[in-house]
């Protein structure tokens, strides 16, 4: 059980035109773990997860080789809707971006878009995200306030709940304190570590300390191939990989 | 020279500039004002010309620049709309869609006068919609596509790729993110254009010329099929024409008048929406 790969990527090769960003990676996430992938800007990790949802798709000219996998269902094959995809794998992205309407309205739009009308069910089901996403008290009172008005930790944190309030199974966060505070960016964390209960998460980010906070596996990126995977605590410890030391006790990067 | 010298020289030619522009304009405002409002009553804008338009109102003429841009908008507004979100949200960026981008912003650059004459010769004559309100309305369509589609566009363009991406990552379609998040977001700025394009529609006189004016008509227009008189060439005539040229002078400047609040009005009215627009971005 709890070994069990939620997502898996076999011999992925992903060109930006003529650009090739990721070389034959493979890689497996396990179900109720948070993998974290680390490594200097422009190594291919934030591409490497806008594949687990075909959000690369948005972006012209970019080919991929390789299989991506949620369970057993191969999403990039083309007679996969990638809207399907996405209701099953969630994304919390770097800059916080809610909707220009009000709270309320950026909770319930996810479940209008999945088909949901029955009012009661939503009102519940914007409560409940906000709550696990641990921002229902600060705004309770102004529920029908544009979202804009919160500030740039509570609108990340809005944008989990967001995400949470259409019940993926996977939930990519690209590098989502990278413009926040400490304070913030320490509520997040401790939020991350609440949801891997229900939730398989997948975090890119630029710092170690936070991928040694949070993460059970870490896989190590660097100009687009994957250096090492592997637990968390051995790679910190004692990475395998000469290049995965180098950085990781901040020679380069 | 020293610095602050040449910058404060820089910035009081600046200062200068503004002045002069800002003297034109209210020059412009202050003439009309003073030769129409004399003649401004309730009853002009609200009764029918007599005596060979020289007395009574022009309350018809109102009326019927009334008719012609809201026709003009009823045309181009849907049209313009879509040309701008296929050319923003669905095109690919391709060599045809370059072409059809340089057309748009060329059509924009047609002189109004040509416009009048096609009108005349598709919608008037090939299409037999003869001199009517129909046809001086597609005509004025015509004229306000580009802006429409222009203004349109730089709304679409103007809402952030990173909430696009956050509807499509929550499961939305590509249409229910256009319908949804794209457009409520880009609306302030689509009415923005669409209210300056009023304006610009409202005082056209060329492309009604041929298609839709007529130099005098009884009472209001029946139908779309009907001639009817307009604001701009209302002016236009009766500076021209007729046998009365003082009375009808005094008439012309109060329809000047009047044309220049309703324009006015409207594109303070698009002001205030750009600001609206402006306050819903900010973080």
């Amino acid at each position: 059980m709890h070994n069990k790969i939620k997502m898996q990527a076999k011999d992925v090769d992903f060109f930006y035109g003529k650009n090739q960003a990721l070389k034959n990676v493979n890689l497996d996430v396990y179900a109720n773990r948070v993998t974290a992938m680390i490594g200097p800007s422009g190594c291919g990790k934030s591409t490497f997860i806008r594949l687990f949802n075909r959000m690369n798709e948005l972006v012209p000219h970019t080919a991929l080789c390789g299989k991506i996998f949620l369970d057993d269902l191969e999403i990039n094959n083309p007679s996969v809707d990638p809207v399907d995809i996405r209701r099953r794998v969630g994304m919390v992205f770097q800059k916080p971006n809610p909707f220009p309407k009000s709270i309320f309205e950026n909770i319930s739009y996810g479940l209008k878009v999945n088909g949901i009308k029955d009012k009661a069910f939503i009102g519940q089901k914007v409560e409940d995200s906000l709550k696990r996403a641990v921002i229902w008290g600060e705004v309770k009172d102004r529920l029908h306030d544009s979202a804009l008005k919160l500030s740039g930790g509570q609108q990340q944190r809005l944008c989990i709940a967001r995400c949470l309030a259409v019940e993926t199974e996977v939930i990519l966060f690209d590098e989502p304190c990278a413009s926040l505070d400490p304070i913030s960016t320490a509520k997040i964390e401790e939020l991350i570590l609440e949801l891997k209960k229900d939730y398989t998460i997948i975090i890119v980010t630029h710092n170690m300390q936070q991928a040694a906070r949070v993460s059970d596996y870490t896989g190590f990126f660097l100009l687009g191939e994957l250096v090492e995977f592997g637990k968390t605590q051995d790679m910190f410890t004692a990475p395998r990989n000469k290049k995965t030391e180098d950085y990781i006790t901040g020679r380069f990067g | 020279m020293k610095k602050d010298v040449v910058q404060k020289l820089g910035f009081s030619l600046i200062f200068l500039c503004i002045l002069t522009t800002v003297f034109f304009l209210g020059t412009i405002i202050y003439f009309i004002f003073v030769k129409g409002a004399p003649i401004i009553s309730w009853d002009f804008l609200t009764k029918v010309p007599r005596n060979a338009m020289t007395e009574g109102g022009v309350a018809p003429i109102i009326a019927g620049t009334f008719y012609l841009t809201l026709g003009a908008m009823i045309f181009s507004v849907p049209l313009g709309l879509a040309c701008a979100i296929y050319i923003c949200e669905y095109s690919p960026k391709s060599f045809i869609v370059n072409i059809i981008r340089i057309s748009i912003n060329n059509l924009a650059g047609v002189p109004s006068v040509v416009f009048g004459l096609f009108g005349l010769a598709v919608f008037v004559n090939f299409l037999g919609f003869g001199v009517s309100i129909l046809s001086g309305s597609l005509t004025l369509g015509i004229l306000a596509l580009p802006l429409i589609i222009s203004a349109s566009q730089e709304a679409l363009v103007a809402v952030p790729h990173s909430i696009r991406e956050a509807s499509l990552s929550l499961g939305a379609s590509k249409w229910e993110t256009i319908k949804r998040i794209v457009l409520p977001a880009a609306l302030p700025g689509i009415l923005t254009g669409v209210i300056l394009s009023v304006g610009r529609v409202a005082g056209e006189t060329a492309p009604i010329l041929f298609t839709a004016a007529a130099f005098y008509k009884r009472g209001y227009p029946k139908n779309i099929f009907n001639e009817a008189m307009a604001l701009p060439y209302h002016i236009y005539a009766l500076m021209t024409e007729g046998a009365h040229p003082d009375k009808q002078k005094a008439v012309a400047y109060g329809c000047s008048l009047v044309l220049l609040l309703l324009v006015l009005f409207i594109s303070g009215f698009a002001i205030i929406l750009r600001q609206r627009q402006r306050s819903s971005y900010a973080q």
